[in-house]
């Protein structure tokens, strides 16, 4: 992984979420606050390794700790999550509206046509030399 | 490039996947229409500009040279706002494979390389993989939070705002 600290926060968000595990992670934390010890229960890891995954979204300021009690459960900070998740899916919205503007276009064509337009180089408005 | 999967996601919706370990973005979606057709929409400039924007933008094709070694630009213009974009091809493999390169005229050192590959699924059907790699992950964060078309929006400044308030 990349030096976090030469990261913007926005760059350890989208890293944070880049890993399955840690996207179960903040799945889990979406039901509830939960302690390092439940969160390791489901997977076949140390809780040391448990605990690394953690920090790496603690960085990311995705997830806190309560310092005060004893439990110190992990509690999901909803708020960048969602932000973050409308965020790819606008992108991703976009992509889709793109593609369906391509299957309207893909079915007014004909089926036999070739997969290269004749090999004229297209200058509709050159720059002027 | 990346060992990361889109799960079990149908891909008949498009899918995004955002890497860790490279600043790129995947794309994967399937068409009814064979890869000579998808394949065509993407080097035919008249095809290309009916589908490439969003309807309140028109594209202006500038320049097209579809072929190994050829280059493009192509305006998007709303309103009064014009926004250029150029770049070359650098592979054009007829219903496979285009890589190509991607610049915003506003942001001249900023370089995205984009893989295109079509798969033929039979039936007349077709799987798109599109990939596109920047030169670091907060212009790769910029790109999706731009939907690659107009810089940095307001999210992202929200985004920024909300995370350096140091939750």
């Amino acid at each position: 992984m990349v030096e976090q600290a030469a990261v913007d926060p926005l760059s350890r968000v989208f890293s944070a979420l880049a890993d399955p595990t840690r996207r179960d992670i903040v799945a889990r934390l979406s039901d509830g606050d939960a302690t390092v010890t439940e969160l390791a229960r489901p997977y076949d890891v140390s809780i040391q390794a448990v605990s690394k995954h953690l920090k790496v979204l603690e960085d990311a300021g995705l997830v806190s700790r309560r310092r005060d009690a004893q439990r110190r459960p992990v509690h999901l900070e909803a708020e960048v999550f969602d932000l973050m998740t409308k965020w790819i899916e606008r992108y991703r919205r976009q992509a889709e509206e793109r593609y369906r503007r391509l299957d309207a276009v893909l079915q007014s064509m004909p089926d036999d046509i070739e997969p290269l337009p004749p090999s004229t180089p297209h200058h509709m408005k050159g720059p002027t030399p | 490039m990346s060992t990361n999967t889109p799960g079990t996601t149908s891909t008949r919706e498009a899918t995004i996947v955002v890497d860790d370990k490279v600043p790129a973005v995947r794309i994967i979606r399937e068409f009814d229409a064979p890869p000579e057709k998808v394949f065509r929409a993407h080097t035919d400039p008249e095809l290309f500009a009916q589908w490439c924007g969003p309807r309140s933008l028109t594209t202006r094709i500038d320049e097209w040279d579809c072929r190994t070694g050829g280059s493009w630009r192509y305006a998007s213009i709303e309103g009064g706002e014009e926004y250029a974009f150029f770049g070359s091809f650098h592979e054009v493999r007829p219903s496979e494979v285009i890589v190509q390169t991607f610049t915003y005229v506003g942001m001249p050192d900023a370089v995205a390389l984009e893989r295109l590959e079509l798969e033929d699924l039979g039936n007349g059907r077709t799987r798109l993989v599109s990939m596109s790699l920047v030169d670091s992950f907060e212009g790769r964060d910029a790109f999706v939070a731009s939907g690659m078309e107009v810089g940095v929006q307001e999210g992202y400044q929200k985004l920024d705002e909300l995370l350096a308030t140091g939750i």
